[in-house]
């Protein structure tokens, strides 16, 4: 890419804006989603019985399962907070940037 | 390809004679060694999954004239499409039958398997994959070279990739040979030489596009299938009432373990080793090879992020399933003399890992049993066929295009090159399948994700992110992860001691990734702020350029022209 074109887009304040929110979103995405996932196995290997709960009395489902679904659950959840927002603002952030520099 | 014409059908026919020969082999009264029966219904839809596949290797081979095309299938296929290839990508027989017989035999420790394969997903989408798809072109290597310098870099990255190709390779073809021998009835060696021979046609003829098309074509084989199974036997074992407490109650009746096996068990007990194998299984997938280059054949950063979306919901629902028929399996299977073999693996007939093959037959009977074991065998072909091609890629492109002939040569040579490539591979799988057949090979995959999360992610996640790495600290870490990785899998008590027979390990933990990661890390880290070099220097300011097309995918290669 050229010098000079590296530089417009380096000093558009649109590059700046979706570079900064881009990486804090994506970032925050993926700590929560290691959050999740440790404090699920932290549990198991700390205090495994809490997971062995029945769900309610007299049931023989236990609180894990719901939980360890959960955790599935989010993952794929989190992927589509992701791409909502991406094409909400990021895609639109980006269009923005090339029709301006390019 | 005019000459895939004259080539493909001598070959498909060759094929047959052979599947054929090894057919009356099995069913041969006098063989040495005893088989399973032959299963019929279960060739006739293998036979036909061959027959189509081999149809679209013939329509691909076709559309496959540039490098661009063999690598990345010309850079067409959508988000959707990608998402289930790289859904097919994992969920291979060893997930599918592995995952559902370790909820057999401990229950609820086999949901904690799952989840571990799939949070890796989402990380991948907000870290790497955009990235990857606005840096790279056809190997992630691209990327990891992109303002470093390249002979050194792409042999660091080759390199890693073709060890976690290779271990997996020798895990997928052991497993194939073994999984066919009792599905089908065919001898050991037939099975791993005729997935070999598919495979070399599939990839050689077919580039990705036919790898991609036979991974998607599996994909929602298998999905449909388990969907079948999973829901089929919770209404067996449910007593008709869909409720899942009435399959648990049953199945804590008649399970070993009772009620034990509704919570976490013996399989995360120490906390150093969950939290490595958590990290492997999360990173270990982020730098899995034939994984990486699925995000070069969508046309744009936003179909690779579509891919990452559709792939977890697939893997998602693709656990619950696998729990599913794994609970009910202990309902349905457990006391039935049909299925029950007291002298197998987890005392069911084939073992532990014929949990689901088995419960295939419960709910639907040989017509079922057929079909999934036609679905298990395409598993495993459309899995290796990714791995050749990623295994292919880092030779053609990355070692003898980018490092040998330094980019002087031109694309019809590296062409011919990666196919070459990939018929060497074929050998060598199809050999190593042998080879390694009374082995326990169990331990490769985790020692693949364990390289792939301490060499091929730190450098990948480090080239993108730090703008401060050089050529000399991604080096340093490169290497020491993948050696470290390699190491601690050798010395720890998998392999020193259980392999190996030595009394006690050197290391005392079976899965490395925390440690092996840590110095990787430390290691470009390090490497890097030492490194006061021109070169350094450069690779400073390049970062700019790079960061830049990164972001915007500007001046990112584009989709396929036709």
């Amino acid at each position: 890419m050229q010098q000079d074109l590296v530089h417009a887009i380096k000093s558009n304040p649109k590059y700046h804006e979706l570079v900064s929110k881009r990486s804090k979103f994506a970032w925050l995405l993926a700590i929560l989603m290691l959050l999740i996932y440790y404090t699920f196995i932290l549990i198991i290997a700390f205090s495994g019985q809490i997971l062995s709960r029945p769900l309610w009395d007299g049931a023989v489902a236990t609180v894990g399962i719901p939980v360890g679904i959960g955790v599935i659950l989010s993952a794929f959840l989190l992927t589509g907070i992701y791409i909502h927002r991406a094409n909400a603002v990021f895609d639109k952030l980006t269009r923005e940037i090339k029709e301006e520099v390019l | 390809m005019s000459f895939c014409r004259y080539v493909l059908p001598p070959l498909l026919l060759l094929l047959l004679i052979l599947a054929g020969g090894g057919v009356l082999a099995a069913g041969d009264p006098g063989g040495a060694t005893p088989r399973e029966s032959l299963n019929i219904p279960a060739i006739i839809m293998f036979l036909v999954f061959v027959t189509g596949t081999l149809g679209i290797t013939y329509w691909a081979a076709q559309r496959t004239k540039t490098a661009k095309d063999f690598y990345t299938a010309g850079g067409g296929i959508t988000g959707f499409q990608n998402g289930l290839a790289i859904a097919g990508d994992y969920m291979s027989a060893a997930s599918f039958l592995g995952i559902s017989g370790l909820v057999f035999l401990n229950g609820y420790d086999g949901l904690i398997y799952s989840v571990g394969f799939l949070v890796g997903w989402p990380i991948i989408m907000f870290l790497i994959a955009e990235q990857l798809r606005n840096l790279g072109k056809y190997t992630y290597a691209d990327v990891v070279s992109y303002r470093f310098q390249r002979v050194q870099m792409r042999t660091l990255a080759s390199t890693a990739a073709l060890v976690v190709v290779i271990l997996y390779l020798i895990a997928q073809m052991v497993g194939a040979g073994k999984l066919i021998e009792i599905l089908f009835g065919l001898p050991y060696n037939y099975a791993v030489i005729i997935v070999g021979v598919l495979i070399v046609m599939y990839v050689t003829f077919g580039g990705m596009l036919a790898t991609t098309w036979v991974q998607i074509i599996k994909a929602i084989l298998l999905l449909s299938g388990a969907t079948v199974i999973a829901f089929g036997a919770l209404y067996m074992a449910s007593d008709g009432s869909m409720n899942p407490e009435v399959m648990f109650k049953k199945a804590t009746d008649i399970h070993d373990k009772g009620g034990a096996i509704m919570g976490p068990g013996t399989l995360v007990t120490n906390p150093i080793e969950a939290i490595s194998l958590g990290l492997a299984l999360m990173f270990g997938t982020a730098g899995l090879p034939h994984i990486l280059m699925r995000f070069f054949t969508v046309g744009n950063a936003i179909e690779a992020r579509k891919s990452v979306f559709y792939a977890t919901g697939w893997i998602g629902y693709f656990y619950i399933l696998t729990f599913l028929m794994g609970f009910s399996a202990i309902v349905l299977l457990t006391g039935n003399p049909e299925y029950m073999d007291p002298n197998a693996v987890g005392g069911i007939k084939g073992g532990q890992n014929m949990a689901a093959v088995n419960l295939a037959h419960a709910v639907g009977g040989n017509l079922l049993l057929g079909f999934i074991s036609a679905v298990a065998f395409a598993t495993i072909l459309a899995v290796v066929a990714g791995l050749t091609l990623a295994g292919a890629s880092a030779i053609s492109h990355d070692l003898y295009a980018n490092v040998f002939a330094h980019g002087r040569i031109d694309e019809q040579q590296e062409v011919r090159m990666s196919k070459i490539a990939t018929i060497s591979l074929g050998v060598i799988a199809i050999l190593l399948g042998i080879v390694f057949e009374e082995q326990n090979v169990a331990f490769l995959v985790g020692l693949a994700f364990a390289v792939a999360a301490s060499a091929n992610f730190p450098i990948l996640l480090m080239s993108i992110y730090y703008g401060k790495m050089t050529t000399r600290g991604a080096m340093l870490g490169g290497w020491l992860g993948l050696v470290s990785a390699s190491l601690l899998v050798l010395l720890g008590p998998t392999v020193w001691q259980e392999i190996l027979g030595f009394d006690a390990p050197i290391f005392p933990y079976k899965n490395p990734a925390l440690f092996s990661m840590t110095i990787a890390f430390l290691g470009i880290w390090i490497g890097s702020m030492l490194d006061h070099s021109e070169n350094a220097k450069q690779e400073h300011a390049a970062f700019a350029a790079q960061d830049v097309r990164c972001q915007t995918g500007i001046g990112a290669e584009g989709a396929a022209s036709h």
